[in-house]
């Protein structure tokens, strides 16, 4: 028996709607059917003026992040049976829309760069000119915060993010600890300078929801706690 | 008009790694890229990247000159030996710079780059970061890229190039976010837009993985290397063909059919799952098409990993285990994962020098789009990301050198003639009144790609491949759009991609028909051997209208002669 799923999809172009329609498509579930595929499967038989960002389809390039039944996740890895019979699809929240599901990420990208996003170090390669040695113990202290794919979904499920735009937010700041928590970085005092503001980590009031909605599970609250407390003893030694 | 002395089509791994030298070379740069950088499918690169680093107990006398000498072996001797040595010694030192930039590689007891082994290779050579070795290469090269301040055009798809025969004098491009398309004045522009998968139906490759800028290469004139060469990885998840690395079976794991029988022994008894991939995608074929792929499974045999234990697949292949619980629903600690041979990567593309230059001057390509070649007829694992990030900086730095203290020649009046050109080829889609439309072509396409130029080759359904893309090429002419609306349009860009699909098909396809041998990655059921005396040779494929019109050219053998390849 084939049973059918009803996508409830937010559609507008900004330049021509001035509000958002929620249009319905009837799709067939088929097994392993992932909300992508649907998708996909509107865009080419059903309504092809559908915009949506995607690529490996494989959860590792961080394009399809979506608010799907009120939680942002990637459309690729969720798997519309597990969804229920109507499934709600709207873009990431609190982002511009550019058109359908396809959000402005500006602002997203920005506060990345502000951050000085790359490893900082003051001396030269050691002199053997191999690479400089870090045992397994400080690379695992990393494991989580790098596997990070900047999809946005922890960002845009903040909602302090929502009201403060000038925020740094979750991703910014996952993003730095990656950098903090690295035995090889040597940025110290000068790059926790650049989160110790009320725009930068003080503004997290551990709501948890970038942690909840985080696909890759990286525990982004906490990371955001320990730059909070080597903030206050920067500043408690004078260091910052 | 927009100008900057280098463009960098694309923004992975070799794309990234050419803008973050054209930028230290204090080059003005910029990237023009489909996505996001980040989006890019490097990303989804699991495994690792070979450099003889010697760094384990068992690799001591590892070294370049041995790395070189597996690369060219698993060619099957169809690489050019000089570009595989070249390859293989710039290693240690684009592996090195790379964790200086803050790659975060798994490490060995002593806090070394720890190396994994990998198919077709002597040592344990490959450096790896868990199961995530591309993302987090990618995301590093990112970083020194903003760290640079290297322009990105975000969301901007080149549509062709402005070349006057003698030289390249930019780009043409259409703006995703807008629908606008602009021409981009460029001394050197460098192809680096990964590979192109999605020509077949099961493809490892991302959505995005069209092949479409090796037709615009293509189209200016550039001729296409050895495309008949197509690697099809052994391990894809039934279904959506998502990668399981080959890390899995570096760590030890292990492939079995229906019997449970680790088939690979009669097979590659030495090197059993670690044999190269052409040889395993192979032997799992020819297990399903006798009868032993999993009785439910539509063409499949198991990767089983159980025996590795909790512990070591939650430390070395993390990744992996939540694509299986995603997409298959399975825990590969508990049970075994349903997989099967899917088209993976193409040895072909692009036809460069060392230096990524191409016959057309001030236009470079390098990674996966381009064919140096340094892979020949079949490429390791862990080769690919090794090849963007040598290649990427040898093309950056050629392409700086290129346009370094040297005055300008770009002519306005050609890139003008290129914008007008390719905007009314836009306009008349969007207006035309055809009949077709990308799924009618496109499902065609990846049928025939899979089935007849696939692991397997024979005359009967190559010749007939060959006439259906022939037949689909002239079809496209009546191809329309159903979307007008300028703005984020899918269904537009997608249709642009397919008419260059077409084209990297049907040369494909061509080469493959025409060469009469079975070597590497081309394996044919009517001539079963490797063919030295005639087919030692590079194909190189020439847009005509009316399809690819080939020719061919030597390969350079420096040290090692051809031998029969055993594993």
């Amino acid at each position: 028996m084939s049973q059918t799923v009803t996508l409830r999809i937010y559609r507008r172009d900004p330049e021509l709607d001035s509000a958002a329609k929620y249009q319905n498509y009837q799709i067939e579930l088929t097994p392993g059917l992932t909300v992508l595929m649907a998708l996909y499967h509107v865009l080419e038989n059903v309504d092809k003026s559908l915009a949506f960002r995607a690529s490996c389809r494989s959860a590792v390039c961080g394009s399809c992040g979506m608010h799907i039944n009120g939680k942002n996740m990637l459309a690729c890895e969720t798997q519309l049976a597990t969804l229920g019979n109507e499934v709600l699809i709207e873009p990431l929240p609190h982002l511009p829309v550019l058109k359908d599901l396809v959000v402005d990420m500006t602002t997203f990208w920005d506060k990345y760069e502000r951050v000085r996003p790359y490893l900082i170090a003051l001396k030269e390669p050691p002199p053997s000119g191999k690479e400089r040695i870090q045992n397994v113990e400080d690379r695992k202290r990393i494991d989580e915060f790098i596997d990070c794919i900047l999809c946005a979904c922890c960002h845009t499920s903040c909602s302090t993010a929502w009201w403060d735009k000038e925020y740094l937010g979750p991703a910014a700041l996952a993003k730095m600890y990656r950098f903090v928590a690295d035995s090889r970085d040597e940025g110290g005092a000068e790059r926790l300078k650049i989160v110790a503001s009320e725009e930068g980590v003080f503004r997290c009031h551990t709501i948890f929801n970038c942690t909840e909605e985080c696909p890759k599970k990286i525990p982004i609250t906490f990371g955001i706690q320990e730059m909070k407390k080597k903030v206050m003893w920067g500043k408690l030694t004078g260091k910052i | 008009m927009l100008k900057h002395q280098v463009i960098i089509v694309g923004g992975g791994l070799a794309g990234l790694r050419a803008a973050v030298e054209c930028a230290m070379l204090g080059v003005d740069t910029a990237v023009l890229s489909l996505l996001y950088p980040v989006r890019s499918h490097s990303g989804a690169a699991q495994g690792g990247i070979n450099a003889a680093l010697a760094n384990m107990p068992e690799c001591k006398d590892d070294s370049p000159a041995k790395h070189a000498y597996d690369t060219v072996k698993g060619a099957d001797f169809l690489a050019d030996q000089d570009c595989s040595e070249t390859m293989t010694t710039d290693a240690p030192t684009r592996i090195y710079e790379l964790e200086h930039w803050g790659v975060p590689f798994s490490r060995t007891f002593d806090g070394k780059i720890a190396q994994r082994p990998f198919g077709g290779a002597g040592y344990p050579r490959t450096c790896y970061a868990a199961d995530k070795t591309g993302l987090y290469i990618l995301h590093t090269l990112n970083e020194q890229a903003v760290k640079q301040r290297v322009k990105v055009y975000n969301e901007w798809a080149a549509l062709s190039l402005a070349s006057d025969g003698a030289q390249n004098h930019g780009l043409v491009a259409l703006n995703l976010q807008t629908g606008e398309i602009g021409a981009f004045a460029a001394d050197a522009v460098i192809f680096a837009t990964g590979g192109a998968g999605r020509i077949y139906k099961r493809t490892s490759n991302a959505m995005q993985s069209t092949g479409f800028c090796l037709a615009v290469a293509y189209r200016a004139g550039i001729p296409l290397k050895d495309m008949e060469f197509v690697q099809f990885h052994p391990t894809t998840i039934i279904g959506t063909n998502i990668l399981m690395t080959e890390g899995a079976r570096g760590e030890g794991g292990y492939i079995i059919n229906k019997d449970g029988e680790r088939f690979m022994q009669r097979y590659a008894a030495k090197a059993m799952e670690l044999a190269p991939r052409d040889i395993v995608s192979r032997s799992i074929q020819t297990e399903i098409n006798e009868g032993r792929g999993l009785p439910d499974g539509g063409g499949s045999v198991y990767l089983d990993l159980r025996h590795l234990g909790r512990e070591k697949i939650l430390e070395r292949l993390p990744g992996i285990r939540d694509i299986c619980i995603s997409f298959l629903g399975l825990d590969p600690i508990e049970k075994p994962i349903p997989i099967q041979p899917g088209m993976h990567f193409i040895m072909g593309g692009i036809d460069t020098d060392k230096d990524g230059a191409t016959i057309l001057p001030g236009v470079f390509a390098a990674g996966e789009c381009a064919c140096v070649s340094v892979h020949g007829a079949n490429r390791l694992g862990g080769n690919s990301l090794l090849e963007c990030v040598v290649m990427g900086q040898r093309a950056g730095a050629a392409a700086g050198k290129f346009v370094k203290g040297k005055a300008s020649a770009l002519k306005e009046a050609v890139l003008n003639d290129a914008l007008k050109k390719t905007s009314a080829e836009v306009d008349a889609l969007l207006k035309s009144s055809g009949k077709e439309r990308l799924v009618t072509l496109r499902d065609p396409m990846q049928d025939a790609m899979t089935d007849q130029i696939g692991i397997y080759r024979d005359e009967k359904p190559m010749t007939e491949a060959v006439a259906l893309l022939r037949e689909l090429r002239k079809r496209y002419r009546n191809i329309g759009v159903d979307a007008k609306n300028l703005k984020f349009n899918l269904d537009l860009l997608r249709t642009i991609e397919l008419g260059g699909m077409l084209d990297v098909a049907e040369a494909t396809a061509t080469g493959a028909l025409a060469r009469k041998e079975s070597r590497g990655g081309h394996s044919r059921l009517d001539f079963k051997t490797r063919d030295d005396a005639n087919w030692m040779k590079h194909t190189l494929a020439y847009f005509t209208p009316d399809g690819a019109r080939l020719d061919y050219k030597p390969v350079t053998i420096t040290k090692w002669q051809p031998e029969e390849r055993k594993y």
